[in-house]
Order: C-alpha cells, then sequence, then structure tokens
C-alpha cells in the first residue's frame, strides 16, 4: 500500500495557450515513466481534435513516478483539466479531486482573463497554488513584471516561483521539488466508509463505463458493491486501477488518498455524472461530498444531416456520443426546411461544435446546424410559464405575457487602448456596465452583465478581432431578466424557412434582419426566377434583399475537346445542388443557415 | 481486311503546344521554344500515331485538327510528315470530304507557307485574333496587332483558303460595348465562313488571375454582369444580321462551314487526341496524354503507358454525355438518336428532368426533338447538369 504521504495529487490551471499541455508532456517525460522517444507531442491531449486546436475537451490524468532529491520516490497524480468557460463544471470537480495547483503564466502575456477564473476557482477549493512562470525564452518575456502582477492582483508569494520554459524542457525539476514540497499530501481515512469523488467518466466498448475518480476515505476493489449516492446506480466493481500514460493500468485496491478508475458494467455515463460520490453499498458514507451538481445545457441548437436519409446514422452517433458525454442532450425534432433532425443541448458553443465536427470526422456525416438559442422562459397570459429552445416552438404573442432571458456576468481583460472598442461591442450587445479596474498601468478588467443569446453568436470572433486577439474573457451564469424579446422570421421567396428564425431583443431586431437578409443574399445562388428576401417579426416585414434571376451561366469553350473537363465542372455544379436545401421551389445551400450566425462584420 | 463500308469514324487532333510568347490570360499547355525542341515533339508525335497501327484499321479519319498553342510556328515540312504518318497509319478514303483544319495566329505564316499548307491538303484555317483593337491585343499579352492579322488574313484568302475561321473574345477587361462592337463589326466585314466567339475566362495560374481573379486588385475593372450580358446579345445580334447561324454555344457559321471536327465532340464521335495533353474519346474511353513535355515524349509511343485519368464510358456516363453534349448544339438531339443509341425511349431516363426544365423555360420539346432556347443556351451550365445521373 502506498503512504499517503508520498501522494500529491493536482492539476495545472493557466489561460488559454500559456503552456499547460506542455509542462504535463515536460513532467510526464521528466519523472521517467516514458523516454522522450516514445512522447507524442502532448501525451495528454489524445483526442485529434485536442490536438488540432490546442485544447483540452476531456479531462485527462495521469500518474507518474517521481524520485525526489530527498532521496524518496513520490507518487503524482496529475490531473489534466479542460481549458475552457463551457466545461467550468467539470474544471471544478477536478479541481475538487486534488490538494494543489499549478497556476501557469506567460512570461510575456502575464495574468489573462483564464488566469483569474481557474485561480479563483482553484481557490475555491482551498487548493495549495504554486505560481509558475512559463515561456522566459520568449524575447518579450519579463517574469519580474508577472511575479509583481501574480502578487499584487492574485496575493500569491512567487518569491519561489519556477521560471521555466516548459518548450525547452528548462528548470522543469524546480517544478517537481515544488510540488513535494508544496503541495500538501492527502489525508483520508482509509478505515472510514468508501467516499470517492467522480471527476470523469468514459465509456469503452470493452469494459463499460470506467470512472475517474479520487478516493477520499476507505478504500475499493474488485467485488466492491459501489454505489453512486446522486444518480442511486449500484454495480459491482470489475476492475480497479491506476493511469499510465494513455492506459489502464490494473492493480489490487483503489485507497483513501489515491486517483484511479474504476470499472463495472455500466452502460452509461448517465449513471456515473461528474461530482457525485461513490460508495459502499454495504457500509455507505454518512454524507455526499459537496459540490454535486446535474450539469444543464445553456445552448440548443438543431442538428440535421446534410442527406437525410442520413438520419438514423446522426441517430446511432449521437447515442454513442452521449455515452461518453453526459451534458449533451438531444431530442428529435422536425423542420419544415430540413427535415428530420435533433434539437441538442450543448454547454456552450464550443461544445456544440466538438460535436458537431465529431459527428462530421469520427462518424462522417455532414451536419447542418441551426441557429443557437438559449433557454427562454415564456410566462404565458394564462399563468403558465414554458421553457422554449426552439423558436418555432414560441407561442402566439397574444398568448405571452412576458419572456425573460438568461444573463451571465462576464469579466473581459483587455489591453487599454482597446477599451474603447470592446465597451462598444458590450454595449452594442446590450452589455450591462458594471465597473471596471486596471490590474497595471496597460491592461483593465471589464465587468459586465450580458445576455447569454448576445455571446452565442459571434461574441468571441468580434471580441478578437475588435481587440486585435488581445482581450480575453470569461463568464459565470447570473440568472434571468424580464426582456423583451422577438421572434424574428426569414421569408425565401414568401415562404417562412422555420430553420432560421430565432429569437432576439426588441431593440436589435431590425439590424439583425437587415444583416440576415444581405448575408442570405450572398447565400442563396441565383436561380432562374428573383428571389425575394424578407425579415419579419409577426407577418410585419422590416427589411428585404432580392437575390436576381441568373442571366448567364455559360461556359462556351470545350478545349481540344476536353469532354472530361466539362464533365466535372458540370458535376461539381451538381455536386453544389446537392448540398442545397429545397425550401419551395427555392434551394438554399446548407452553407447559409450556418453562415448567418456571424453577422458581425467589423 | 475491314471492308470500307464497315470502317468507323474517327477524327484526330494534334497539339502543337508551341507559341511565340504566352498570352497572358492562357492556361494551355502551350509555351515559347527552340527548333530542336519542336523537331524532338513532332518525332514523338510521329511515334504515337504510329502505335495505333494496330487498331487503325478499324476506323476511317473523317477530321484532323491541328490545334495549339500555334501549329503555324512548326516548319510546313513537320506538318506534313504528321499529315503523311496519318494517311500511312489511318485510312483515309474520301480525300474530298477530309477536313484539316490548322490554326494559325498572325506573324506565323507567310505566303511560301500558305501555299504548302494548301499543297498537304490542309483546307480549314483557324486564326486566332481575339480584338481588333490594338490596345486589347496588348492587354491580353497577344503576340500581334490588328495589322498583322489582316496581311495573314489577306494572305490566307489570295493563297486559296474558302474556309477560314475567326476567334474573337468579350468581356475583357476595361473593353467597353462600343469597342466591343467595332470588332464584331470589323470581322464580318471581313466575311471569314466561320467565327467563334467566348468571353475571356479568368483561370487560375495565368498572370490574368493575379490581376482580375476573384478578390484581386483589378477585379473590378472586368465587365460588369449587365455588360458581359450586353455583349453576349449583341454578338448574337450582329452575327445573325450577316447570316451566320450560331450552331453551338459559342460557335457560328454561315451555311455549310459549319465545322465537321468540333461537331464531332458533340455528336459523340470517337477521336484520338496526338501530343502533349491532348484528350482521346477512343473505343469507350476518355483519357487525355501527360501534361508534362519530358514525361509525354517518353512514353509518347506506348499506348498504354500514355494514357492519365481514364475514364470509362458506360451506358449510364453515354447517356449523360449525349444529352450534355448534344444540348449544346443548336439543333439540339434527336429523340430516335436517343433510342437507337440505348434501347430505351429518352422519357424512360430523362422524363422528369425534360418536363421540369420545360416548364423553366430553358428547354423546349416536340415528337423529335429535344433543343434549349436561347434562354437556356445563355445558363446552360445549369441546365446541363442536372442530366448528370445519379
Amino acid at each position: 500500500m502506498i503512504e499517503q504521504s508520498k501522494i500529491r495529487n493536482f492539476c495545472i490551471v493557466a489561460h488559454i495557450d500559456h503552456g499547460k499541455s506542455t509542462l504535463a508532456d515536460r513532467i510526464i517525460e521528466k519523472t521517467g515513466l516514458l523516454t522522450s522517444r516514445e512522447m507524442q507531442a502532448q501525451v495528454l491531449d489524445n483526442m485529434e481534435l485536442e490536438r488540432e486546436r490546442g485544447i483540452t475537451i476531456k479531462a485527462q490524468t495521469v500518474r507518474i513516478v517521481y524520485k525526489a532529491k530527498d532521496g524518496e520516490e513520490y507518487i503524482f497524480n496529475l490531473i489534466d483539466t479542460p481549458g475552457h468557460v463551457d466545461f467550468n463544471y467539470e474544471v471544478s470537480r477536478s479541481l475538487a479531486a486534488c490538494e494543489g495547483a499549478i497556476l501557469i503564466v506567460d512570461a510575456a502575456q502575464g495574468i489573462e482573463a483564464q488566469t483569474l477564473a481557474n485561480c479563483y476557482l482553484a481557490l475555491d477549493h482551498d487548493l495549495e497554488i504554486l505560481p509558475v512562470i512559463n515561456k522566459i525564452d520568449l524575447p518579450s518575456a519579463d517574469p519580474d513584471r508577472v511575479k509583481a502582477e501574480i502578487e499584487d492582483i492574485i496575493g500569491l508569494d512567487t518569491e519561489n516561483a519556477p521560471l521555466i520554459s516548459a518548450k525547452l524542457g528548462l528548470n522543469i525539476e524546480d517544478v517537481l521539488e515544488q510540488i513535494v514540497a508544496q503541495i500538501p499530501a492527502p489525508s483520508g481515512d482509509i478505515n472510514a466508509p468508501l467516499k470517492a469523488l467522480i471527476f470523469d467518466s468514459l465509456y469503452d466498448a470493452y469494459k463499460g463505463v470506467i470512472v475517474f475518480c479520487r478516493v477520499f476515505d476507505g478504500r475499493v476493489k474488485k467485488g466492491t458493491k459501489m454505489r453512486m449516492i446522486a444518480t442511486q446506480a449500484e454495480a459491482e466493481v470489475v476492475e480497479v486501477g491506476t493511469f499510465g500514460a494513455g492506459q489502464f493500468i490494473p492493480c489490487e485496491e483503489l485507497t483513501a488518498g489515491m486517483v484511479g478508475y474504476v470499472t463495472a458494467s455500466l452502460k452509461n455515463v448517465k449513471d456515473t455524472r461528474v461530482g457525485d460520490t461513490i460508495t459502499d453499498a454495504e457500509r455507505p458514507c454518512e454524507e455526499a461530498l459537496p459540490g454535486y451538481k446535474k450539469v444543464n445545457p445553456m445552448v440548443y441548437c438543431g442538428l440535421y444531416p446534410a442527406d437525410g436519409s442520413k438520419y438514423p446514422d446522426l441517430r446511432d452517433a449521437l447515442e454513442k456520443l452521449q455515452l461518453n458525454d453526459a451534458s449533451l442532450q438531444y431530442e428529435p425534432e422536425t423542420s419544415i426546411a430540413l427535415g428530420f433532425g435533433f434539437r441538442c443541448g450543448f454547454l456552450g458553443l464550443l461544445h456544440l461544435e466538438i460535436i458537431q465536427e465529431r459527428l462530421e470526422r469520427e462518424y462522417n456525416l455532414d451536419i447542418v446546424t441551426t441557429a443557437p438559442s438559449v433557454i427562454y422562459k415564456v410566462y404565458k397570459t394564462d399563468g403558465e410559464m414554458i421553457e422554449i429552445t426552439n423558436p418555432s416552438n414560441l407561442p402566439d404573442p397574444s398568448e405571452i405575457d412576458h419572456m425573460e432571458e438568461p444573463i451571465v456576468s462576464a469579466e473581459i481583460m483587455v489591453t487599454t487602448e482597446f477599451v474603447g472598442p470592446i465597451m462598444n461591442l458590450c454595449q452594442e450587445r446590450r452589455g450591462v456596465y458594471l465597473g471596471m479596474e486596471y490590474i497595471e498601468t496597460t491592461r483593465a478588467l471589464l465587468k459586465y452583465d450580458l445576455p447569454l443569446n448576445e455571446i452565442i453568436y459571434d461574441f468571441f470572433d468580434a471580441l478578437k478581432s475588435r481587440s486585435r486577439g488581445y482581450a480575453s474573457f470569461d463568464y459565470d451564469m447570473k440568472g434571468y431578466v424580464p426582456s423583451e424579446l422577438v421572434k424574428l422570421d426569414i421569408l425565401v421567396n414568401k415562404e417562412e424557412v422555420d430553420a432560421l428564425s430565432f429569437i432576439v431583443h426588441a431593440d436589435t431586431a431590425y439590424e439583425r434582419g437587415r444583416k440576415m437578409c444581405e448575408k442570405l443574399k450572398t447565400e442563396i445562388p441565383r436561380h432562374l426566377f428573383e428571389i425575394p428576401i424578407q425579415a419579419a417579426i409577426g407577418g410585419k416585414v422590416i427589411a428585404r434583399e432580392t437575390v436576381r434571376a441568373m442571366r448567364k451561366d455559360v461556359l462556351a469553350k470545350c478545349y481540344g475537346g476536353d469532354i472530361s473537363r466539362k464533365k466535372k465542372l458540370l458535376e461539381k455544379q451538381k455536386e453544389g445542388k446537392k448540398r442545397m436545401r429545397q425550401v419551395g421551389n427555392v434551394e438554399i445551400p446548407q452553407q447559409a443557415f450556418m453562415s448567418v450566425l456571424k453577422l458581425d462584420d467589423e | 481486311m475491314v471492308k470500307k463500308k464497315n470502317r468507323k469514324e474517327v477524327g484526330i487532333y494534334v497539339h502543337i503546344p508551341f507559341c511565340l510568347k504566352k498570352c497572358r490570360y492562357c492556361d494551355f499547355l502551350s509555351t515559347p521554344t527552340d527548333e530542336a525542341e519542336k523537331e524532338r515533339y513532332v518525332q514523338a508525335v510521329l511515334q504515337e500515331i504510329e502505335s495505333y497501327q494496330e487498331v487503325a484499321k478499324a476506323y476511317q479519319v473523317r477530321t484532323i485538327y491541328f490545334g495549339g498553342g500555334t501549329p503555324s510556328l512548326l516548319n510546313p515540312s513537320l506538318i506534313c510528315d504528321i499529315l503523311e504518318k496519318i494517311a500511312k497509319v489511318f485510312s483515309i478514303s474520301d480525300r474530298s470530304s477530309l477536313e484539316i483544319t490548322l490554326e494559325v495566329n498572325p506573324k506565323t505564316a507567310n505566303r511560301e507557307k500558305w501555299k504548302q499548307y494548301k499543297a498537304m491538303g490542309i483546307n480549314r484555317i483557324s486564326i486566332g485574333l481575339q480584338s481588333t483593337h490594338d490596345d486589347e491585343l496588348r492587354l491580353l499579352g497577344r503576340a500581334h496587332s490588328y495589322a498583322d492579322f489582316l496581311e495573314t488574313y489577306t494572305q490566307a484568302r489570295e493563297c486559296g483558303f474558302h474556309n477560314i475561321s475567326i476567334d474573337v473574345m468579350s468581356a475583357l477587361p476595361g473593353q467597353t460595348l462600343e469597342k466591343y462592337e467595332e470588332t464584331l463589326q470589323r470581322i464580318v466585314e471581313l466575311n471569314p465562313e466561320h467565327i467563334s466567339s467566348y468571353s475571356l475566362i479568368i483561370e487560375k495560374h495565368t498572370p490574368f488571375w493575379e490581376l482580375y481573379g476573384e478578390g484581386k486588385a483589378c477585379e473590378k475593372d472586368l465587365p460588369d454582369e449587365a455588360l458581359d450580358r450586353k455583349m453576349y446579345e449583341r454578338t448574337k445580334e450582329i452575327f445573325s444580321l450577316h447570316a451566320y447561324e450560331r450552331y453551338e454555344i459559342s460557335n457560328y457559321a454561315k451555311k455549310g462551314f459549319e465545322s465537321k471536327h468540333n461537331s464531332s465532340y458533340w455528336q459523340r464521335i470517337p477521336y484520338i487526341g496526338i501530343g502533349l495533353g491532348a484528350a482521346s474519346f477512343f473505343e469507350d474511353q476518355r483519357f487525355h496524354n501527360p501534361l508534362q513535355m519530358q514525361e509525354y515524349i517518353r512514353v509518347a509511343g506506348n499506348s498504354e503507358k500514355r494514357k492519365r485519368e481514364v475514364e470509362h464510358i458506360g451506358t449510364r456516363e453515354a447517356m449523360e454525355e449525349f444529352m450534355f453534349l448534344g444540348l449544346r448544339m443548336q439543333c439540339g438531339i434527336e429523340k430516335a438518336a436517343f433510342y437507337k443509341s440505348f434501347g430505351k425511349q429518352i422519357e424512360q431516363v430523362y422524363g422528369e428532368v425534360l418536363e421540369k426544365l420545360e416548364k423553366q423555360g430553358v428547354l423546349r420539346q416536340n415528337e423529335f426533338c429535344v433543343f434549349l432556347t436561347d434562354y437556356g443556351i445563355d445558363v446552360s451550365n445549369l441546365v446541363l447538369s442536372e442530366f448528370l445521373l445519379e
């Protein structure tokens, strides 16, 4: 059995791109579990998508052995956390499984919005925080300034903070020694009833659900009858083990202080929700670990197969994805324009994009998504309250007393020269200004309340473009407020296209309607007849554009009898048509349904 | 020995990929070159023709077309070698109905050459003019002036050529309707038997693309859609006023002077493409030759190694081609010919498409044939793509 005093459970938190995954790689490398040759770049991000985007989507965990300068061997459990606000709850559960956190700050960029958000999250969980200054090899690195920032803004002592370059592998030993010295060892009671926190789970075709957990008290081994306190699911443990780099290593038992995995004959990750507590059904603990909540989707949109006959394939794919992703929700819906599909709920826009990409990549499906929507609360005149996630389901205006929309409190970190443009942006997006703090003379933290439906469109893009990439952003759900909302309908050739309808604030309806029409005009190809595109609220047209009839599309020359070339062009034309949706007698490219999400042209 | 009357017809296209200089819009296989390379190239061409020896006996040649590039840059004796080789390998039964076309660019021919061309049996000349305005010719990067063209044209006439075609191009950067009409007028006054009219296409990998391609600096200099359209209308009007009939989307001819060779493409008559990158439709296959000169020369004599992108033309592909090629012709397609080729009524295969397109006003049909309306020709890409089968 491993002594708890030799265990260190920690995670790494950072702003995006400050080098979290690279440091994780280096730590694994330096602890000697893997040779340099075996190292794939960024061992922890093992989903293809994650590697491409350079962000961590699912938490990954690795157990490593470090022989410290004091001659003792220590077990490190490094729990990698998702790096995006969409997955904040999952981050918080990962943090709850640790005693300490390494806070990486980029030596050139200094503290950013997510640095603060993640650091405060770690402090909320009473973690010991170990600041590390990364990228000191950059010409623009200024470690002293960044240290001062950390001390001033977060209030952490930086005297012993390692100055490293994860990329070059510089001073990584300092980090390892600090982990041993600074991060407290776990202190659970091995003889108490089993109490373990689920911080992730995944579905494996052979093993069934694999639960990632941190044991706080007691022990779990093969044959333990485990019970999940919140979901009440019970199952007999088949295997327990620890995490190698990218593989599962079975072991005898997991005891208090350890991080590892448990498998039982569970078929669905719904039974093993992140944040739930595992106990022994025959000797249950008295109370669950704090902090469990069922995460609910914040953003909804319709997902439709580009090829209608692929509907069953899409259903199967969503089913499989859900096995691994308890926060993904879906139910069947029908659209006049798009046919049969699913209304799906996501934690946020990134989550949506990831699911969409996985469907396209891993399941080889072409997907059309409709405009994302938040959950609106509609109070009807008869006193009933309903929640709407699909604009098409909005009751007749005469039945609506009033509506409420979700609001988030947002923090935006920006260099002072861009404060003006960013404030303008927030204002355009109906933000309520709460205040501004200067982090240092050149940087400010803006605080706003923003309607969620204003940030799920293209807020990130707009933020980036208006700050030349310098602004960073974080937000938290705040609650619902009454709001004057209307449903904006789009009519193409006089026919309402349900998949293009969306709910919008009355004040911005005209502007959005106009931009939608303009955008659609460029997306819908010319037909043999003129096509009016109109935006309307409750039957009243507020904007109009026209796609003129096609006049000429003739490829004259057939060079030297090259018929194949000619045919390829015709095939391309035909292929383009296949990717269109028929609405009335108009063919709308699938691209058009998505392009209308990006209307901010600044 | 296959009896003459049982022999199938075939056309032969010979590609001559050499030019005085490369035009700025051109994405064809053609480059300036030296005499030695021309010689080497013609040797390869002769080898390629010879490689058809075995199969050639089942065919009789009905048209020969020297395209380019600028075939008139070759020494006439080389052209003669090629013709003689074709005559030796293939059978040419009826010399009097054989159409032999040579593409010529101004400044590359003289009286001596014309006489030799005439003597070797060339009976149709196609001259690349494109514009009658020197500033436009300079813009296009053409190697000649309008005066050079006139000299070439007059000489050809004087040397006894009675079937001459002129190429003209519309929608040039900065071109006005007036200037374009002037070009059209000057051309009809010369009274050629045949005119090919194209609008400029800005092709990738050309100097023009860098200037006028999508999103490039000078894209706005191209005539807008309305003007392009107007030029196209005026082309039809002016030519028809001077008794030129549009027999195919971009080809106009005096009665009886339609190009047999070009028409054979639309009629799906087999043709053999000889030379660099040349495309063939032969024995139910479409394929082309290598696009790289060294590679072509290496494999020219080997009929198997030479083929690139071989596409087998089965019944489905043949039906598609029958429609999208046949409908390019003014006269359209004959329903009976469809039945004769495929043993099926056209309605069985394309009934729905025909009905839909007829409703949209782009196509008409009667008991005997199907043809595009003027508007249908204008939007032919859209219309013809409908005939591709799943």
